[in-house]
């Protein structure tokens, strides 16, 4: 899945995370005084921005309607670091969970 | 500078690298997966410094996403920054203009929560060398990994899946995040229709389920509240 962007459009895309992300770290400490709190109603989306976002970002990776493309070895580690993750939330414990499983089905059957 | 204070700080961002270690390895896995080479994996590192953004960028980059699309969803991971910023503004409000820029580009999930916690605690400490310590810390010990991981990622064979590992840290991280009902709803809804749109162009899948995701999150908690209320 290697990229096929050109180093000029990668580097413009790195900036403009770059600029964005700062802006919102700067916000409200270079604002305070003038805007001291987030509005409720915008918090209240933030709120949820972590769960759903990363649940988007992390399910495709584990599970595919397409049989063609569906990956057990993915589906299993998938689900056993899900159960570590939520047993301990430790990201090393659930890494290596996840990993190590992987590899079982893969290299072991 | 008060060294005594940067040092509090740096000691207690050590357990927490324990946490960072593997992480940095996989944005610089990332990075390697996606075709790049070092100079993406250490520019990202430095000028977007906040490793799920990173890593996310990385992936859409790799799978040809339109820029827009990972420009968007990079920032939307980073929208918690808001949080934090306006958290710990009024422990950062007696310093200059020019401190203020610094301490906000070193300002991370960990550093905040370390440094908040020994705001709030009893024991005096100065804030901005105690935060230093841990932050740049923390940031450090980002930029090695990323580059062991790029390094890394070179070397190892592609039948090992070395690229699973990043699903992997967005698990570990998306766990916590799953504090109620509500939050438990908008990852049930956003991962749901993430896997049911995968197929759609424009990575449609990720970002019409994260936005009904937050939608579905932010229903859930008003009439959950409401039937509280009753």
């Amino acid at each position: 899945m290697a990229t096929s962007y050109d180093p000029v459009a990668v580097a413009a895309a790195v900036a403009a995370i770059g600029v964005l992300t700062y802006a919102c770290r700067l916000s409200f400490i270079a604002l305070f005084g003038r805007l001291d709190e987030i509005p409720s109603g915008v918090e209240r989306l933030l709120r949820f921005v972590p769960a759903a976002v990363l649940a988007a970002l992390v399910l495709p990776s584990f599970v595919t309607l397409d049989a063609a493309t569906f990956a057990a070895d993915k589906f299993v580690a998938g689900a056993l670091a899900a159960g570590v993750a939520w047993k301990t939330e430790d990201v090393f414990a659930t890494m290596a969970t996840g990993m190590g499983v992987l590899w079982a089905v893969r290299f072991l059957f | 500078m008060d060294t005594s204070a940067f040092r509090r700080g740096a000691r207690d961002a050590v357990p927490l690298l324990l946490g960072i270690v593997p992480f940095g390895l996989v944005a610089g896995i990332a990075a390697v997966n996606a075709g790049f080479g070092l100079t993406t994996a250490v520019g990202l590192s430095v000028v977007v410094f906040a490793g799920a953004s990173q890593i996310a960028a990385l992936e859409l980059l790799g799978q040809d996403a339109p820029l827009t699309v990972v420009v968007a969803t990079a920032v939307v991971i980073n929208l918690r920054y808001l949080m934090y910023s306006a958290s710990i503004a009024p422990y950062f409000r007696e310093f200059t203009a020019r401190w203020k820029a610094v301490l906000a580009y070193v300002l991370t999930d960990q550093a905040y929560a370390i440094s908040v916690a020994s705001y709030r605690s009893d024991r005096p400490v100065d804030r901005k060398w105690y935060y230093l310590g841990a932050a740049v810390t923390l940031w450090a010990v980002w930029q090695v990994t990323t580059v062991a991981g790029a390094l890394l990622g070179t070397g190892v064979p592609d039948a090992w899946g070395l690229e699973f590992a990043i699903p992997l840290v967005f698990l570990a991280i998306l766990v916590p995040a799953i504090e109620d009902r509500a939050s438990a709803v908008a990852a049930v809804v956003g991962g749901a229709l993430a896997v049911l749109g995968a197929g759609l162009p424009l990575n449609l899948g990720l970002l019409v389920g994260s936005a009904v995701g937050i939608t579905a999150g932010v229903v859930t908690e008003s009439v959950w509240g409401a039937s509280d209320g009753d």
